[in-house]
């Protein structure tokens, strides 16, 4: 109608998600945990960047990887952080691993009517030095396990951690048993196996790999020394320590 | 004495403080309690409830098009479901069994998930419906438990606990919480189990089963309950039933949680794996499945010859 008005009824949505693909992944060792994501962004089937980093530096001794809906992971980090900040302001120290864990259910489950698109992987040390891996879902249930895939190609890397971490459908050789806690170099292995993997088999991986490692106090960084493109990003050379390695994936 | 006549009063610098975040409608964020430790509950200790709501004609209808993957299997947001729970009282207390499956969509999204939430001691809550929704306020339910006790110098009843939460959840009916819960326990007037779900619903009981594969395990349960059980047979007959629910139910599974709650509290019995009760049952003896006991006894299985 020239006045503006419509002859009919028009109807309106409020669709304030979408969803950017590329996929996360933590596993936790007996004293170091890994922590890893790609780095595209995508939105259907274009592309809108390769360098989109989607696992966070939370404290010397936590890592925090999202994925789903980047503009609502990027807030929640940011939030997250914030509120790391006011209790470092309160208490002096950094929160231990399990509170922010119960932090991020908490603030997850206030957007309950509301959530946030936003799969979570927590990695890091726990305040007894044994790595740890917390899961969430978008609305904060929560749970810790001991490796976690999440995001796009999530069917396609569970399985496969499944296998090779808690050695299901594996028999052990006779008279020796599945180990508890795999070393660092062979689950470095396994994190890059899982992205390459994923890159040829799902149009949403690819571009760059990004893996965290949070080493516990006084643990030499003896398994990735011979490794290139490693960068400490740890406050202290004391205390829990946090490394990432970067790696390229496939771009097409 | 000061504070808090300042608080109440409705001029001064307090009041003024009040009445421009009245104005300014401040978010999450500005909060006080954000400062404190409060337990992350921060965001319910005003009072008045401080939850974000979506700024639409309808935030139910709204919460549903994106969450809900019964009406719409291709929305987006994704949340756990498919289980099964099951209680019972009997002479030596009260039993509670659980699966481990969670399920998003036909993906299983975990088969660890802890279905039993450890509210204090004394109390067990069981987890059915929404994962975040058991655990958020049967975690909120423990903390009000523990401030009875301080108040009152006594555990709180299972059914005031229960009703506790059951009033909750009713005051948020409408707007899309999804739970099924049994809140289990010891009081003064001995073993008890109260089932509370998020229509508003409570009811006392000897026995009840919550979720999708609650039909299979009522089956084995029924069959077998009787009040003078020893804790053996009980433990047995939970964990039976839940292996029947893992059996027959696809979005039931993995591993059984078994729990059972005496006068001095609860006690964790035992994880078992689905696959291993089939085969071998709990401990190496013969397995649950009727393969054993059909052998050799029809044409279409016949005996096995030597």
């Amino acid at each position: 109608m020239p006045d503006g008005s419509f002859a009919h009824p028009q109807e309106r949505q409020f669709n304030p998600y979408s969803e950017n693909g590329g996929t996360i992944l933590a596993i936790a060792g007996a004293d170091f945990t890994v922590v890893a994501g790609d780095t595209r962004q995508s939105e259907g089937y274009s592309i809108q960047t390769r360098y989109a980093p989607k696992v966070f530096k939370l404290t010397d001794r936590a890592v925090l990887a999202v994925n789903g809906f980047a503009a609502d992971g990027n807030m929640f980090v940011k939030k997250v952080k914030q509120r790391l900040e006011w209790y470092r302001h309160a208490h002096a120290k950094d929160m231990p691993l399990r509170a922010i864990a119960r932090l991020i259910q908490t603030m997850l489950y206030a957007q309950r009517f509301f959530p946030y698109y936003v799969y979570n992987i927590l990695g890091g040390i726990e305040e007894d030095g044994s790595g740890a891996v917390y899961s969430f879902d978008p609305v904060g249930s929560y749970e810790r396990e001991a490796c976690r895939a999440a995001g796009a190609a999530q069917a396609l890397v569970q399985p496969f951690l499944d296998n090779q971490i808690y050695f299901k459908n594996q028999q052990p050789p006779a008279g020796s048993s599945h180990p508890v806690h795999l070393p660092l170099p062979d689950v470095l292995s396994i994190v890059i196996d899982s992205f390459t993997g994923a890159t040829e088999r799902h149009i949403e991986v690819g571009d760059g790999l990004e893996i965290f490692v949070i080493l516990a106090k006084g643990r030499s960084t003896q398994g990735f020394d011979g490794r290139s493109g490693v960068q400490e990003l740890s406050t202290t050379p004391e205390g829990d320590r946090v490394f990432v390695i970067r790696r390229e994936l496939k771009k097409d | 004495m000061n504070s808090l006549t300042e608080r109440f009063a409705t001029t001064g610098y307090a009041a003024e403080l009040k009445r421009a975040k009245d104005v300014l409608g401040e978010e999450e964020d500005g909060l006080d309690p954000m400062w404190g430790s409060q337990a992350g509950f921060g965001n319910l200790a005003s009072g008045v409830v401080k939850f974000n709501i979506p700024t639409v004609p309808d935030p139910s209808a709204f919460l549903r098009m994106h969450t809900d993957d019964f009406a719409d299997p291709s929305c987006r947001i994704k949340i756990k479901h498919g289980t099964t729970t099951l209680a019972f009282r009997f002479q030596g207390g009260v039993i509670v069994a659980v699966d481990s499956r969670a399920t998003a969509g036909s993906y299983v999204a975990s088969g660890t998930v802890k279905k039993v939430i450890e509210i204090n001691p004394y109390l067990l809550g069981t987890m059915a419906g929404g994962a975040a929704d058991c655990q958020y306020w049967e975690t909120y339910l423990g903390m009000q438990c523990r401030l009875h006790e301080l108040r009152n110098r006594e555990r709180i009843s299972v059914a005031a606990a229960s009703k506790y939460l059951s009033n909750l959840v009713y005051s948020y009916k409408g707007m899309g919480l999804s739970m099924g819960t049994m809140i289990c326990g010891w009081d003064k007037t001995g073993p008890a189990v109260f089932y509370v779900d998020s229509d508003g619903t409570r009811l006392k009981g000897d026995l009840f089963s919550v979720g999708s594969g609650s039909t299979f395990a009522y089956g084995v349960l029924d069959q077998g309950y009787r009040w003078d059980l020893t804790d053996e047979e009980a433990q047995e007959l939970g964990r039976r039933s839940i292996y029947a629910a893992g059996h027959r139910d696809a979005f039931s599974g993995n591993t059984i949680n078994l729990f059972h709650v005496k006068e001095d509290g609860w006690k964790f019995i035992g994880n078992y794996d689905v696959s291993k009760m089939h085969y071998d049952g709990p401990d190496n003896t013969g397995g649950y499945a009727y393969e054993l006991r059909v052998e050799g006894k029809s044409s279409a299985n016949p005996p096995v010859t030597q």
